[in-house]
């Protein structure tokens, strides 16, 4: 068999979906726009559930390639072209072509800045949750900006999800688990520190992520339902939250050391200007759209054209390797290999 | 002879008219609040009476503003109000001329041709008859355009037209048929007695090649009388009232005269002057962009004329203020709007008792961000910074938290509750001994100039900035980037302020325009002034408003308002920022650093544990 299937995105499910295709006996060309293939999962510290490190889930998918994925990294993908059942593979490396597509395009992070309420990029103690992921991979515990250890740190859920003012009205699906996972472990970096987790309703859809939770509060997570109006600097440059505890309903302000806003998931600029090129539409979200929501998650309006893991919306990595591998057995069949 | 029962149709109506009339304006004078009715005396006898009467000529008899907006329904209307009037002049003076100076009854110069078949002993006989004729060809022509528009509307600018009422309707026929009719009248007389001119006699002696002109000759006068009596029998009741009552009006207002905080005759002169033009209609952006139509100022104002105001209606309006400086008759449309909602206010005399005393540092220049400006804090920090830069003293007003302004309350109709957090504020304000107010907030600063009453300046802080900067005090460099300005509701047609940011950015970047700007610049969507709008249609407003920003693809969005720059920011594709972010890096010659360093407040925040406010 002689069959070439061109992967868009190095990401866990371009990587699954690539070692799957080759067990099927496919060719494949894997497109990384970065210097590695990992995705956004390289940026990870700890991995909920159970803390498995991140790099060794990387590792463990990019080792089960064979001979038959060549990857070009550093090579962006701008477009695809269809002709006769064909594609075209336009790339900022040579042109290829391929006898099907599979997106992995993934999720880009909400940029915090268009938050500015909440002050990041202009008040120093304010970071992201993938910031806060660097600072355990480099010293293993939260640190403010003057280099000194918090004594009071306040997670931020939903910001740029769930929000019809900044135009991310859906749900990012993994910060609620991701903010109570990075609470635990600041716990346990710093058994002083007092962590407050500001949500609107905590959605722990996987298994083990309620237990999770559980430890959360045995831990002594402090947990307020609340969404943050405003933050401002302090001289001492700490910062000053507003909010609403809506279980009370009373409006309550605090001061704490270091902010870390749960960002949430946007789609990929590229996935829509690709799908474009194919012909295709984006969901009201601006995610790739799926031909349905129970039998067609990998499939798209356009025979031949394939989609896995976040870049059809907010996914964790376990959807996004099943994704990817449900995708890789569609275009088996797609393929005729069935 | 000089009368003929032909006449009583007509003379009924109009006396009808000029009772109602004299009654109507006698109302509202007598029920205008003393002080209104000093101000109209004394106007009588002032300088006020000559701009006024000016005035009304230019835009109750030209129509100057309606020009501006479409040449051809200015040109429909001033042929028909301008024509008319002329007509009425030169037919006076015909009839005066050939009865030398003698005063005629009222119907006389009007049906003169019924009277006088031997024109010969007018002096300047040609000169009469071919204008009597010319201007009854000019008023025909507008009406034509009128007749046109009815099921064309585009053609005059217009995408949509006023719908109508019965009443509406027999007005408006009766209107249309009067000049046709006059036509007609004139033309069988010329045919038969030779009394017309060039438009007249031709038609005239064309008429009589096939009509008996003879026994036609009455029941035309008759029609045309007819048309005139229940023209002016149906004024008082439809939308025509605005013929009269726009120049009282004018005169109301010339002599100083607006809108208060609740409802007076000056609104019922206002409601009446209305002419339903429907040019509020074209300019709303809930009809532009939403197909919201049916609450534009043109029915509203209907609505409360009828006495039978919509709470919907009432409440579905952004306050943006387009349809006022559109409006030809230049109504205070949403002032109107608000004192109808106040008649619903929701909060009771005592609202906001509980927000305690805020403590105020002193300083020459009292800085305020506004609760929207706290949501900004990037702008926060780049006014404090050039604060610092300009060696200017000041004190940061609302840092720990503003006090609202009370403009949201008052937009809504609840004037007792913001005037609860009015004086809250000027308590602030005057503790801090400031000598000038500054905001970043278009909606505070609106406030604060119309409602406050402060004894210290009030500068927005476009125009404070602009300041320092032509004062020397701030020295800001040249960036390539190109910026449009977007023109806030509350500090463009709000506060009439269009120039200041304007200079300040082009200072320092190459400004470019968007599609709608100034006076026609559009509303972000973020409006305070409507509540009972979804998020898709904000969305959908805002869309549209950045188009139109974004029309000569500028790099950068800049906003003199913390709402609109919240508003763009979630939607834009393009760099939304403050004037004061910009001048700032313009000082610092540098571009964009969102990692600025952080300024030494002025005053630190107190840390609180934890405290419930
Ligand atoms: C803060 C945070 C913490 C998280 N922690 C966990 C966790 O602990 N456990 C868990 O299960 N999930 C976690 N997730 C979710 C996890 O990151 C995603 O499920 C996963 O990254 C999805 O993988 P993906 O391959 O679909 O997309 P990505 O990881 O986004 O990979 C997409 C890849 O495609 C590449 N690409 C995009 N466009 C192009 C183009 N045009 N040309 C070439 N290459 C392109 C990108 O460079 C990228 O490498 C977390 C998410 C966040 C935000
Ligand atoms: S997962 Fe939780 S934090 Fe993330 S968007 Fe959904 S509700 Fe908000
Ligand atoms: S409010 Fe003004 S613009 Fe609107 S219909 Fe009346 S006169 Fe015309
Ligand atoms: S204020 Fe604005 S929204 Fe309201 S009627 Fe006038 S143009 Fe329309």
């Amino acid at each position: 068999m002689d069959k070439t299937v061109a992967v868009v995105g190095g990401g866990v499910a371009g990587l699954a979906a690539a070692a799957a295709l080759n067990q099927l006996g496919y060719r494949v060309l894997l497109y990384e726009k970065e210097a590695f293939t990992g995705g956004n999962v390289r940026n990870w510290d700890r991995l909920f559930p159970k803390a498995r490190n991140a790099r060794e889930v990387v590792d463990e998918l990019a080792s089960s390639l064979t001979g038959l994925t060549e990857i070009a990294t550093g090579t962006f993908v701008n477009s695809v072209k269809s002709t006769d059942g064909l594609f075209e593979i336009e790339s900022s490396g040579r042109p290829a072509y391929a006898d099907a597509v599979l997106l992995t395009t993934g999720f880009e992070l909400f940029d915090a800045r268009k938050k500015e309420e909440y002050g990041y990029g202009i008040f120093e103690n304010v970071i992201t949750s993938a910031d806060l992921e660097k600072m355990f991979a480099s010293s293993g515990k939260p640190l403010m900006a003057d280099g000194s250890e918090p004594k009071k740190v306040a997670f931020i859920h939903c910001v740029g999800s769930r929000d019809e003012k900044v135009n991310k009205p859906y749900c990012s699906k993994v910060c609620c688990v991701t903010a109570v996972k990075q609470a635990v472990e600041v716990r346990e970096a710093l058994p002083e520190c007092e962590v407050y987790n500001f949500y609107m309703d905590l959605r722990m859809f996987g298994t083990g992520y309620e237990q999770l939770y559980k430890e959360a509060q045995v831990k002594g997570v402090n947990f307020i339902r609340g969404r943050l109006s405003e933050a401002n600097e302090t001289r001492t440059h700490q910062v000053m939250i507003k909010a609403e505890d809506t279980l009370v309903s009373r409006p309550l302000q605090i001061t704490v050391d270091l902010v870390v806003l749960m960002v949430g998931m946007s789609p990929a600029g590229s996935t829509m200007t690709i799908l474009k090129s194919l012909g295709l539409l984006g969901n009201e979200d601006g995610f790739a759209g799926i031909a349905n929501a129970h039998t067609g998650s990998t499939l798209t309006l356009k025979k031949g054209v394939f989609v896995a893991g976040a870049c059809s919306g907010p996914a964790n990595i376990t959807d996004s390797v099943n994704e990817a591998r449900a995708a890789a057995l569609r275009i088996h069949q797609y393929l005729g290999g069935v | 002879m000089k009368y003929d029962p032909f006449v009583l149709p007509f003379i009924s109506g109009m006396a009808f008219v000029l009772i109602v009339v004299i009654g109507k304006w006698t109302i509202w004078f007598k029920g205008l609040p003393f002080s209104d009715k000093k101000k109209f005396l004394n106007g009588l006898f002032s300088r006020k009476f000559i701009y006024a009467s000016r005035e009304v000529v230019s835009e109750s008899m030209l129509h100057r503003k309606v020009f501006r907006s479409n040449f051809w329904l200015g040109y429909m209307h001033m042929s028909l109000a301008f024509g008319w009037f002329l007509l009425i002049v030169a037919g006076n003076l015909e009839t005066r001329w050939y009865s030398h100076g003698t005063i005629n009854p009222p119907w006389y110069p009007i049906f003169f041709e019924f009277f006088v078949h031997d024109l010969k002993e007018l002096p300047y006989r040609r000169f009469f008859v071919f204008a009597m004729d010319f201007l009854l060809l000019f008023v025909l022509s507008g009406l034509f355009i009128a007749i046109y528009k009815r099921y064309r509307s585009g053609f005059v600018g217009m995408k949509k037209t006023t719908r109508q009422k019965t009443i509406d309707k027999l007005a408006l026929t009766s209107l249309w048929m009067i000049f046709p009719l006059r036509l007609l009248a004139e033309s069988f007389n010329a045919g038969l007695y030779d009394t017309g001119g060039f438009l007249t006699n031709t038609l005239g002696h064309y008429f009589a090649r096939f009509l008996p002109l003879e026994l036609l000759r009455y029941p035309a006068w008759l029609a045309y009388s007819i048309a005139l009596g229940t023209f002016f029998v149906s004024m008082p009741f439809t939308r025509y009232m605005h013929i009269l009552t726009e120049i009282f009006l004018i005169f109301l207002r010339r002599f100083g005269i607006r809108e208060k905080q609740a409802h007076s005759t000056f609104t019922d002169v206002e409601l009446n002057a209305c002419s339903r033009c429907g040019i509020c209609i074209d300019k709303c952006q809930l009809s532009s962009d939403l197909e919201i139509n049916n609450i534009q100022p043109a029915y509203f104002l209907r609505d409360l004329r009828d006495r039978k105001p919509d709470l919907f209606k009432t409440e579905t309006c952004l306050i943006c203020g387009r349809c006022n400086t559109s409006c030809p008759v230049g109504i205070e449309n949403t002032n109107i709007r608000l004192n109808e909602r106040s008649i619903h206010q929701f909060f009771s005399a005592n609202a906001y008792e509980y927000i305690g005393k805020q403590e105020v540092k002193n300083g020459k220049v009292a800085f305020f961000a506004g609760c929207m400006g706290h949501l900004n804090p990037l702008t926060i920090k780049a006014m404090l910074t050039l604060f610092e830069k300009a060696g200017v003293e000041f004190t940061f007003v609302d840092e720990n938290g503003s006090i609202c302004c009370g403009r949201p309350l008052k937009l809504s109709g609840n004037f007792m509750a913001a005037g609860n957090l009015v004086a809250k504020n000027k308590d602030l304000i005057r503790e801090s001994k400031a000598e000038i107010l500054v905001t970043t907030c278009p909606i505070c600063y609106k406030m604060f100039r119309d409602d406050y009453r402060l004894d210290i300046p009030v500068y927005h802080h476009s125009e404070y900035l602009l300041k320092l900067v032509e004062e020397n005090k701030l020295d800001p460099g040249f960036s390539p980037s190109t910026v449009v300005f977007h023109d806030p509701c509350d500090l463009g047609r709000g506060s009439g302020i269009y120039e200041q940011p304007r200079r300040l950015i082009a200072r320092s970047y190459s400004l470019v325009e968007a599609d709608h700007k100034k006076k026609d610049s559009l509303c972000c969507g973020g409006s305070l002034g409507i509540t009972a709008l979804s998020g898709e249609n904000r969305k959908t407003l805002t869309e549209a408003t950045i188009a139109s920003l974004t029309l000569n693809h500028p790099e950068i969005i800049a906003t003199a308002c913390p709402l609109c720059k919240k508003t763009f920011a979630g939607q834009a594709d393009v760099r939304v920022a403050d004037i004061a972010e910009l001048l700032l890096e313009a000082v610092d010659h540098k571009p964009a650093d969102h990692k600025a360093t952080s300024v030494a407040m002025h005053k630190p925040a107190d840390c609180l544990e934890e405290v419930e406010i």
